[in-house]
C-alpha cells in the first residue's frame, strides 16, 4: 500500500480525481480562476525547468503569446476549434520555436540568459502590436472550443474546459516529474551547481539548457494557448513583459523543488490577483509585491520545500 | 621521450600566456598502466600542461595524440568521453547534494542512450555506486550532503567522480593538498587501493616528494615550461636540476 502512495503516477491521478470532483460543486467563477491558474502554472512550470538547470527567463510571455496566438490563429483562419488538438498543437509548435531559439539563448547565463529571453518577448510583442491583420493592440475573440466535434452548453463550457485542462496538464506534470528525476533530469540539477564539472564529466551543459528550455517553451505555448482559450480572447498583452514578470513570481513563489508546488502557487498569485482587483483595485501590485517579499523572507526554498518534505516523510515511513 | 606505442603523447608542445612561457617543446610519452607524478615549482608548467591534456587550454603550437587520435582542438568533455578524467586541486564537487547523488550524477554522465523516464536512481545505478563508496571508503559519508564533508573526504569524491566513467587516463591534480599531514599517507593509501582495481593509467601533480617516492614509478620534472627530467624516481630525485630547482636539495626518505 505505501509503495501505491508514494507512486507518482498514482498520486497524480489520486489528485487530477480529487479536482474534477471538487470542480462539480464549486462556482463558476472559481472553476475559471483555477483554469487560469493551471495556464500560468504551465508557463510556471517551464521557468522552474529552466531554474533546475541554474537559468531563469524573464520573457516567458514569448512561448505563452505564440501558444495563444497559435491557437486563437488556428481557430479563426483554419477553423480548428477542438481544445484538445489546439493545446496539443500549440506545445508541439512552440516547442518547436524554442529548439529553433534555443542554441541561442544556450550560450548566455545568468542576467543575460534573462535579458535576452525578455528581449525576446518584447520583440514579439511590438510586431503583435502593429499587425492590424490580427487586431492590433485590441488582439481578436476566439471561437467557442469544441471537444471531439461536440460544443457545450455555455452553462457547461467551463467546467468542460476546466476537466480538460486537469486531465492534460496531470499527465504533462506526470511526464516532466519523470524527466526531473530521470538521468538527464539530474544533470540539469549538476549544471546548475558546477557546469564546469558536468563538462569534465562528460556530459553538455549547452544540450541540456537547449533541452530545457525546449521543454519551458512547449510548456509556456500549451499555456498560452489554454489561457486563450478560457478567456476567449488574445492579445498582445500576453507577450508584454508584466506578464512575463507573473510567471517569474510563480515560479519564485514554487521554489524549483516541487511540481504542483507551481500550480499552488499560480492559483495564489490568481487568487491574489482576483480578490485585491475586487476589493483594492488600484494597489493590488502593491499587495502582490508584499505577498513575494514576505514569501522570499519566510520561504525562500518557495513552498515546493514543503511538498519535498512531506512526500520525503511519506517515502521514509 | 614519446612514440606511437604511447597511450597519450605530446609533441612540441608550446604555450604562452603572454611574456610567461608555461610550456616550451613538451615531448613526453606516458604508457598504459604507469604511474607518473608531474612535479616542479608553482608556475612551473604542470597544471597547463594538465590542463592542454584535457583540453581546457589549447597548445600555440604542437599536438596531444591519445592513443594515436589528435585530440589537441578537443573540447573537456570530448576528451572525457574518449578516456581521460581528471580531479581537481579545489574538488569541484555538487555542493547541495549528497556524495551518492554526486556519484550518481558522474554516473549519469558516463551513460549512453538515456532514458527520459526512467529514474536514476534504478537498482542497478545504486549497487554501482554503493561499490564505488565502498572503494573509496566513503559509506559512511554516502548520504551527509557534500558541502559539510572534511577535506580528504572531498577529495576523495572528487577522484571517485572522475573514476566512475572508467577512463584510460585519470589525471590527479594536487590529490592532498589542502589535507593535513597525518591524512596524507591514508589518503593516498586509500586512492591507490581503489584505483588498484582498474587498469588504468594515472598521472597526478604532487609537490610532496615523500608521495611522489611512494606512489609513482616514473617521475616528469618541469622548470619554467620545460621538462628538465623524466625518469623514474630514484634518478629524478637524484637529479642535480630537480634537487636545484624543484626539490631545493632536500633528502628523501622512503615511506
Amino acid at each position: 500500500m505505501s509503495k501505491l502512495l508514494n507512486n507518482i503516477f498514482f498520486q497524480s491521478i489520486f489528485l487530477m480525481s480529487l479536482l474534477l470532483v471538487v470542480g462539480i460543486f464549486i462556482p463558476n467563477w472559481l472553476v475559471f480562476v483555477i483554469t487560469k491558474a493551471i495556464a500560468y502554472g504551465l508557463v510556471g512550470l517551464g521557468i522552474i525547468t529552466l531554474m533546475r538547470g541554474g537559468l531563469v527567463s524573464f520573457g516567458q510571455g514569448f512561448v505563452f503569446g505564440i501558444g495563444g496566438y497559435t491557437a486563437g490563429l488556428l481557430g479563426t483562419q483554419a477553423g480548428l476549434t477542438d481544445a484538445i488538438l489546439l493545446l496539443f498543437i500549440s506545445f508541439l509548435f512552440t516547442g518547436l520555436v524554442g529548439l529553433i531559439i534555443a542554441p541561442l539563448l544556450a550560450r548566455y547565463r545568468d542576467i543575460f540568459f534573462a535579458m535576452l529571453s525578455l528581449a525576446f518577448s518584447m520583440v514579439l510583442y511590438g510586431i503583435l502590436i502593429k499587425i492590424d491583420a490580427i487586431g492590433g493592440s485590441d488582439g481578436f475573440v476566439l471561437p467557442e472550443s469544441t471537444y471531439f466535434g461536440i460544443k457545450p452548453s455555455p452553462e457547461y463550457a467551463d467546467y468542460i474546459l476546466y476537466v480538460v485542462s486537469i486531465i492534460m496538464t496531470g499527465f504533462v506534470s506526470i511526464a516532466i516529474k519523470y524527466y526531473y528525476d530521470s538521468t538527464p533530469g539530474l544533470i540539469a540539477l549538476a549544471v546548475r551547481e558546477n557546469e564546469l564539472r558536468v563538462e569534465y564529466l562528460g556530459s553538455s551543459a549547452f544540450n541540456v539548457t537547449v533541452l530545457n528550455f525546449t521543454i519551458a517553451a512547449g510548456l509556456g505555448g500549451m499555456g498560452g494557448a489554454l489561457n486563450g482559450i478560457a478567456l476567449g480572447h488574445i492579445d498582445p498583452e500576453f507577450t508584454y513583459w508584466t506578464t512575463s514578470g507573473e510567471f517569474v513570481f510563480i515560479s519564485i513563489l514554487a521554489g524549483y523543488l516541487s511540481v504542483p508546488a507551481v500550480f499552488l502557487a499560480a492559483l495564489l498569485l490568481e487568487l491574489v490577483r482576483s480578490f485585491s482587483g475586487r476589493y483594492f483595485p488600484d494597489t493590488w501590485q502593491l499587495i502582490l509585491g508584499v505577498f513575494l517579499i514576505l514569501s522570499i523572507i519566510f520561504i525562500p526554498s518557495g513552498v515546493g520545500s514543503f511538498f519535498k518534505n512531506f512526500f520525503d516523510k511519506l517515502k521514509n515511513k | 621521450m614519446s612514440n606511437n606505442d604511447d597511450l597519450l603523447r605530446a609533441e612540441n608542445i608550446n604555450k604562452s600566456f603572454g611574456a610567461v612561457v608555461a610550456a616550451k617543446d613538451i615531448n613526453v610519452g606516458i604508457k598504459k598502466g604507469e604511474r607518473v607524478s608531474l612535479i616542479g615549482s608553482n608556475g612551473a608548467g604542470k597544471t597547463t600542461f594538465m590542463n592542454m591534456v584535457t583540453g581546457y587550454l589549447k597548445p600555440d603550437t604542437g599536438s596531444i595524440f591519445l592513443k594515436n587520435e589528435n585530440i589537441t582542438s578537443l573540447n573537456p568533455r570530448v576528451i572525457t568521453q574518449k578516456g581521460i578524467s581528471r580531479s581537481f586541486q579545489i574538488p569541484q564537487i555538487f555542493e547541495p547534494m549528497s556524495t551518492w547523488e554526486n556519484l550518481l550524477v558522474a554516473l549519469g554522465t558516463s551513460q549512453k542512450n538515456h532514458s527520459y523516464f526512467k529514474n536514476a536512481r534504478s537498482k542497478e545505478n545504486a549497487d554501482y555506486i554503493d561499490e564505488m563508496l565502498s572503494r573509496f571508503s566513503l559509506n559512511e559519508f554516502a548520504h551527509r550532503q557534500v558541502s559539510e564533508l572534511p577535506g580528504g573526504v572531498r577529495k576523495l569524491l572528487d577522484i571517485a567522480m572522475a573514476l566512475v566513467r572508467k577512463p584510460d587516463i585519470l589525471l590527479l591534480d594536487e590529490p592532498t593538498s589542502g589535507v593535513g599531514a597525518e591524512e596524507k599517507y591514508p589518503l593516498m593509501d586509500t586512492i591507490a587501493k581503489a584505483l588498484s582495481a582498474e587498469d588504468l593509467t594515472v598521472i597526478f601533480v604532487e609537490h610532496d616528494m615523500d608521495i611522489v617516492q611512494n606512489y609513482s614509478e616514473r617521475v616528469i620534472a618541469f622548470y619554467q615550461g620545460e621538462i628538465i627530467a623524466d625518469d623514474n624516481c630514484e634518478k629524478v630525485l637524484k637529479d642535480k636540476n630537480v634537487q636545484e630547482y624543484v626539490t631545493g636539495k632536500t633528502q628523501i626518505k622512503a615511506k
